[in-house]
Parts: C-alpha cells; structure tokens; sequence
C-alpha cells in the first residue's frame, strides 16, 4: 500500500520535474515538518503502549483515556488549554534563542524568577488599582526573567560559557533563591507547612476568559507565539537573528551587531518564560512557592524541539502535550497508573523526536530534483 | 579483485578505464568516459570543476562503483570494490590536502601508513630500512623531524613517498602543486617526471595548471561536463586548444583593460596583529597601504596569515592590535563603517564565509540592504516584493543560474554561489574591496566574470586589496604585488617588475 503509494508519486515527480518539480517536491520541507514529528509522537505513543502493556493494561484503553482525558469533554480541553498556556510561553524560551543556533534549556529558571518578580512588584504595590498592579507584574515577570536568560546569552557570548550548561545550572540558582526569599525574608508568618509569600490578593488576579475556566495566560501565550513568529519572519531584526543563526560569519562579514542581536534574543526568550510565572502566580498560585516548580520550563524544551523551533507550531504542539499532562489524573484513576506515568511518556516523546532529526532531507519521494 | 590477479610485482604498468558511467540520481557524473594511460607515462586529467575528473579517479580508487565500464589494471579487467583492492593492486593515491599527522615524526608517519603495523614497533630496525628506502628516491626528507615542522614542499615530498614506501607504482595525484610555491612545485614534479622515465612508476595527475602540463606531461585527456571532450599527445597540443576543448564553446567575460592612475590612500594597515585559533600570532604587525584606483595583491603559500588578515578586515576575527584606516577614519568592521565606505567583501568559500545556506537566494544578495528602503519599510518590516524584484534584477545582470530566487542558495554551483556575492557585494558603488581566493574552485566562465568585476571596481576608483594563493589571478590583476610569509610583508614590487623567481623565494621563506 505505501511502496505503491510512494511509486506513484515518484513517477509523478518526473513527468512534473519536465515543467518544474510536483507538489511533493515542491512542499517537501513543509510536509517533512508535520509528517516527521507527526511519526515520531506515534512511535513513542506505541512505545508508551508496550510500556503499559507490561503494567498488564490493555494498550487501547489507555489511548482512549488519554485522548478523553486530554479533549474529551469540554472539562478536560478546559484543563488542556490551562496547562498549554505557560508551556507556550516556556516554548518561546527554547525557540526564540533557537534562531541564533543557541540551545537555551534554563526556561524554569527564567519562570521562577518571573514569578517571583511579578509577586514582588504585587506586594509593593498593594492598594493600587488593579490594573496597575497586573501591569506591573507583567512587566516584572518580563524583565525579571528576561534577565535572568540574558545573563546566560552575556556568559556566553563575552566568556565564552555554553549556553546550555549555564541556562540549566541557573535554573537550580533560581530555585535556590526562590526558596530562600520564600523561606526567609518575603515568608508569609500565616503560611506554615509550606513556606510561601503572602497572597498577591483577590483583586489582582488576572482571573478567566468569560465563560471558560481557562484564564487570561492562554491569551498572553497566543499572542507572545504570534508576535515571535511575526518578529522572526517578517522584521529587519528577525532577518538579522536568522542571518546570524544561520552562519555567524556570513553575519559578521556584512557587519550585523552580534552581540546585541544574542542578548536582545536572550531578553525576549527569557522574558516569555518570566511572563509564564507572571501567570501562573496571578492566575493560578496567588502567591509564589516552591509549588511554581512544576516542570513547565522543562516541558517546554520538549515542545520546543517538537514544534521544530517554529513559534506558531509551538501553539498545537503546547496544546497537545498539556493534554497529554492534562490525561493523566485520569490514567491514574481509570487505570491505576502512576500519575507520573505521563511523564514517561514525555521522555519517549523527547528520545523519538531528538532521535527522528536525522531523517530530514532524507525521505526519497519528497526530495527536489533540481 | 576477483577477475585476474595482482600484475608484475617490478615495474611500471597501465590503467584503463573503459565506457565509464556514473550516475548519481538523476544526476548523470560521467558518461561513457575513456581513459587509457600507458604504462611508464606521466598522464595529465584535465577539466573544469565539476567536469568529473575527481569521480572518474575515485571510480579508479574504488571510493564509488561505477554505474558502468570497466577498469584495466594492467591489461586485465579487475572489479574494485574498495580502495584496499586498489592499494592491493598497487594503485595509489595523493590528494590535495595533506593526510599526514603534524605532531609526528616523518618515520613515524610512514611507518603508521602501512596496514601491518606491528603491536610494538622495532624503531632501530625500521629507521635502518628507511634509510635503506630513501638512499633509492630521489626525494630526501629528514626522518626524524615532526611533520608541522617542515615546509609544504617537504611534506608534499613525504605524502609521494609514502605511497611509494607502500610499493604503490600507479600514483594518482590530485592537484598536487596547489600548496606549492612554483619552484617547489617544478621540483617535486621533475623527480616524479625521472622516476616514471625510468620505468618505475605511472602517474595520472589531475590538475588545472597548463603550465605544468606542458612542462611534464606525455599525455592528456580532458573532460567536459562528465563527457570526455579530448584526448591526444601533449608534444602535439598548444595550452590555447586543451582550454578550447575543456571550456568548449561557452563564452568568456571580456575583462576591461586597466585604465587610470592610482589616486589617494583609502585603505591603510598600521602594525595590524591577528592571533590564530589556537591563540599563536599569525598576522604579525603588518602595515599596507591601498590607494584608490589600485589592486595590492597578497602572495603566499596558504597558512602564512593570509586567512586571518582577511579575517581581521571581515570582522570575522578581533584584532589583537595596531591600526585599520579607511579613507582616515578607524575602521572595527561595523556594519556603519562598511556601510559609509562602501566596503564589499569577496571572501573565499563564499558558502561558509559569506552566505546561509538555508536561505534563499534573493535573501542572501539582500544581505547588506535588508534594513534600509526599499527592502525594509519604516525600518523594520520586511518588504518581501522588494527583496525579489532586486533578486530577479540582479539574477539576470550577474547570470546567476537558479531555478528561482526562492531557491535555497545552498543547492546552487559554488561558481553561482560566488556570483549571487558578487550581485550583492558589487552590485552598488564600490570604494574599497577586498577579496581573498574569490575564484578558489570555480569554472572558468565564473573565474572571467570575477575577475572583470574586479578589474571594472578598480577602474570605477576602487581600492582593491587581492590576497590569492594563485599566483597566475595576481599577475594578471594586480598592479602592486606583496609577498607574506609567517604573518609578515616579506617583499613588495610593482607588477610589471616583479621577477617570478624572486617573489617564489620569498614565498618559500629565502
């Protein structure tokens, strides 16, 4: 069926290639995209599969309960859209410094110290119109993680310390710090089995999409994949990360600003992981503890990697690992698995699609004959 | 190897390669090729880049399989599947780049090429047969000095006898002299030429230079576009036909004469000094100067600072100290000051150097304009009209040949590759101009396009700064020449009174 398939094309592909290259040809790239991870999330679902089976649960009542877990019922897309919300904007952290060929993996850490910025700008401004309050948490959870990340592109590109390793390490700083301002100096006195801040209160919570239980984050994470994707591809300072992401040299030789260009990005990257913590204290904690982190920084390596780096492919692919984590109160329910069990699955997930890049450019009927 | 067996263990013997066909996908390498190099003669294999003069030899080598045709090593057919079948049947193979290890010793790089390397090696008895090896060659070479120590002409020497220690007597040589100087390269050749006038040894030399054919060569053959487009006697055949029949009727850039004087300093190097990679100096306090209207052209054998002058000019390298001046004013290689001195660059590999690959071709020529109108409207919002109606302008002017200007640059000839640079580079008003091996591995018709480029920026008023390791490019075009050597200006002259040996020996280090 496939052989026959592929044949098919192929001899279209050279009657076409006469006049100019077929359809496959000509969006090979584009149906690479969506066809190789589209294969690799399969193969580590039928992975996951064997996984469950060894548990002696049947394989198919877990896709099931997965895909009603996840988008079901109206309930569980709600939860979906919830957990998608801080995973786009952690995405961001991962694909923006992407485009110039940086691996940054320190979102969490940029989400942690946005969370506490955005508390701390909320505590010191109590008593002022909400408004105010909200705006001032936005622009504390920006800069406090945009910081945070621009340290990491500053260590690189003036000591020369690989962005990867001094992202990840600062995330534990940040969860140092976290913890001690949460335990010592920002402690509430009425928080006393898990040490956290004092409430941002009531008023200051940016609160839910009228008629959804899915709250504002989901919006600023649309808009902030929206706007990178506009930044990247149709700015003069899109143009000049891709030039520089592309071949460092070619940028030098026509004289592009490297330096500003890598902590610009580094800001913005971290900024969207900062805005994540911004949201998850106004729109979901209230308050900021240890309970921030949650590993969103972390999952949003993965839907980083899966989206391709592309920042309006991060929208889906965000929607459908948040439903992947939102299934999994109810494998544990239904299934009696551990509720963690999704995060094995996650793990899969991340081997198949690293493991799945050496196919580009590689699937014969999609490739140009020029 | 299954076919026949091993030839004569003495002397010298043949190869022919019969109806040779070789295709990659679509792509058709060879068609239907036919070399015959007689046993005892000195082969030239000439063409183009691209004409498939390093497929025909790897076929020869056993790196491809041929799509069709046979190989007769001498006299027989034999199927070789791997290079080793090909050094068992003692074909051998030197290539361009060198593939001797720096921090050894000579003896201890020949000894390491042979396939039986003892678990403990026996060094007094090998230094002995060694000794006994090289009283026999023609070559001498210290044995016991580390190869990064030695020159390139010493290690060319140590590549050759490598393959002759290893009883190859069927040497193929990929261009060969392109990392020597001219004196270096007439002596390693002449001893090749002895050795094979003895009867010892068949070479097949794939080259570029007609000079050297015509000083070495019995025979050649010439390919064209993976056909074979002539073969014959070179004692019966002037340099002006073997380039009529590699090039065939192609035509050729017409480069405009030389016309004006020089006229005021606009590039100015005070005491400029660059590190290499591993942090030792490279440039070493180098000062120049390039007037308007002029071409300074930089010889050297590669590896003498060259790369990282350029480098330092780019803005691809930081500079460790000293001056850059540009019409006066200090020059970092900010985009504002390339911008303000109209400064173009022609670096070489221009797709490593000088483009993303990934990118289409209309973005790469926009490189230098994209943040300023037309191409970018208010100042940051790409205008995509513009960038491809400048792109299909500047296609069609500099004959770049892509299938459209959304094509990824990538999949274009390096020779299409260099001339979309040349589009953006030399595509507004030039003032200074600096390029570095802009021909390195393209075409002939690529290489007459450049160079006229070159020649008309210079006439317009430009000051050219030429850093080539081809020799021949800097006679033609410039009209100062500068030798450099271990990062320093050794020599300098005008042009038309530079004396050929002298500027070698400076090249060399004498």
């Amino acid at each position: 069926m496939t052989t026959e398939a592929a044949d098919s094309t192929e001899a279209a592909g050279t009657i076409a290639s006469a006049a100019g290259p077929g359809f496959f040809q000509r969006h090979g790239a584009t149906i690479e995209y969506i066809l190789i991870p589209g294969a690799a999330l399969a193969g580590a679902l039928v992975v996951f599969g064997i996984f469950v089976a060894m548990f002696g649960k049947n394989p198919l009542d877990l896709y099931f309960y997965m895909y009603y877990g996840a988008f079901g019922t109206w309930f569980s897309w709600q939860n979906t859209l919830t957990r998608a919300a801080p995973l786009i904007l952690t995405a961001l952290c991962t694909a923006l410094p992407a485009q110039l060929g940086m691996v940054i993996i320190g979102g969490e850490g940029a989400l942690l110290i946005g969370a506490l910025s955005a508390t701390s700008a909320a505590l010191a401004l109590q008593g002022m119109p909400p408004l105010v309050v909200q705006i001032a948490m936005v622009i504390g959870g920006v800069v406090g993680g945009g910081l945070w990340i621009m340290l990491s592109g500053a260590l690189r590109q003036y000591r020369g310390v690989n962005e990867t390793i001094s992202s990840l390490l600062l995330v534990y700083i940040a969860l140092a710090i976290l913890n001690h301002l949460v335990e010592g100096l920002m402690r509430d006195p009425a928080s006393l089995n898990k040490p956290s801040t004092r409430e941002i209160g009531a008023a200051n919570m940016i609160g839910s999409i009228p008629g959804t239980d899915v709250h504002w984050g989901l919006v600023f994470g649309l808009i902030a994949a929206i706007a990178a994707y506009v930044l990247i591809y149709h700015t003069v300072f899109g143009f000049a990360a891709r030039v520089t992401g592309g071949n460092i040299r070619a940028a030098k030789i026509v004289g592009l600003g490297v330096s500003k260009l890598i902590l610009t990005i580094c800001f913005l990257a971290g900024g969207a992981a900062g805005l994540a913590g911004m949201v998850e204290v106004a729109a979901v904690q209230g308050r900021t503890n240890a309970n921030l982190a949650a590993g969103y920084g972390f999952t949003g390596i993965l839907v980083a990697f899966l989206a391709r780096q592309n920042p309006l492919a991060i929208i889906p692919v965000a929607i459908l690992l948040g439903g992947i984590s939102a299934s999994g109160g109810l494998l544990q329910r239904r299934l009696g698995l551990p509720d963690a069990s999704v995060l094995v699955l996650q793990g899969i997930i991340f081997v198949f699609v690293l493991a799945s890049d050496a196919l580009y450019g590689r699937i014969g009927f999609l490739k140009g004959k020029s | 190897m299954i076919i026949g067996e091993t030839p004569p263990p003495a002397g010298a013997f043949g190869v022919d390669a019969i109806a040779m066909t070789m295709r990659f996908g679509d792509f058709l390498a060879l068609d239907n090729v036919e070399l015959k190099v007689r046993p005892g003669s000195f082969h030239a294999l000439l063409g183009e880049n691209g004409a498939g003069k390093s497929t025909l030899v790897k076929c020869i080598m056993g790196y491809y399989r041929a799509t069709e045709g046979d190989i007769l090593v001498g006299g027989r057919e034999q199927a070789i599947a791997n290079p080793k079948d090909a050094h068992a049947l003692g074909l051998g193979m030197v290539y361009q780049h060198f593939t001797l290890v720096p921090a050894m010793t000579v003896a201890e790089n020949l000894v390491l090429a042979r396939d039986d390397v003892p678990a403990v090696v026996n060094w007094p008895k090998e230094m002995k047969e060694l000794e006994a090896f090289l009283a026999r060659m023609p070559f001498k070479v210290p044995l016991g000095a580390k190869v990064s120590d030695i020159s390139a002409g010493e290690r060319q020497k140590c590549e050759i006898l490598k393959q002759l220690y290893l009883k190859r007597r069927f040497l193929i040589l990929d261009e060969p002299t392109s990392v020597l100087t001219p004196a270096e390269a007439d002596e390693v050749l002449g001893m090749l030429r002895d050795m094979v006038v003895k009867g010892e040894l068949t070479i097949l030399m794939i080259t570029h230079k007609f000079r050297e054919v015509m000083a070495f060569a019995d025979d050649v053959t010439i390919l064209r576009r993976g056909k074979l487009a002539g073969a014959g006697k070179v004692s019966e055949l002037t340099p002006d036909a073997m380039a009529r029949t590699m090039i065939g009727a192609e035509e050729l850039t017409v480069q405009p004469l030389r016309t004006g004087e020089a006229g005021q300093a606009r590039l100015e190097l005070a005491k400029v000094r660059a590190l290499d990679d591993a942090g030792a100096i490279a440039v070493h306090d180098v000062s120049l100067t390039v007037r308007a209207g002029e071409i300074v052209g930089i010889a050297g054998v590669s590896g003498n600072g060259q790369r990282q002058l350029v480098e330092v000019l780019a803005g691809q390298r930081e500079q460790e100290g000293g001056e850059i001046r540009v019409a006066g004013d200090s020059y970092h290689a900010s985009r504002e000051e390339m911008r303000r001195h109209k400064m173009s660059l022609l670096p070489e590999e221009p797709l490593k150097n000088a483009c993303v690959g990934g990118m289409s071709v209309a973005d790469n020529i926009a490189f230098r304009e994209f943040d300023r109108a037309p191409f970018a409207s208010g100042g940051w919002w790409l205008n995509r009209g513009a960038f491809r109606d400048d792109a299909k302008r500047k296609i069609r002017q500099y004959k770049i040949k892509t299938r459209t200007p959304d094509t990824p640059i990538a999949a274009l000839s390096g020779g299409n590759v260099q001339r979309a640079v040349l589009a953006r580079e030399l595509g507004g008003n030039v003032e200074v101009l600096i390029a570095a091996n802009p021909c390195f591995g393209l075409d002939f018709a690529a290489v007459a396009q450049i160079h006229a480029e070159i020649m008309a920026a210079r006439n317009r008023g430009a000051a050219v700064l030429l850093v080539s390791e081809d020799l021949d490019e800097l006679l033609e075009l410039s009209d100062r020449l500068v030798v450099m050597f271990h990062g320093e200006f050794v020599y300098e002259a005008r042009t038309s009174q530079a004396d050929l040996t002298v500027v070698g020996r400076h090249m060399a280090g004498h």
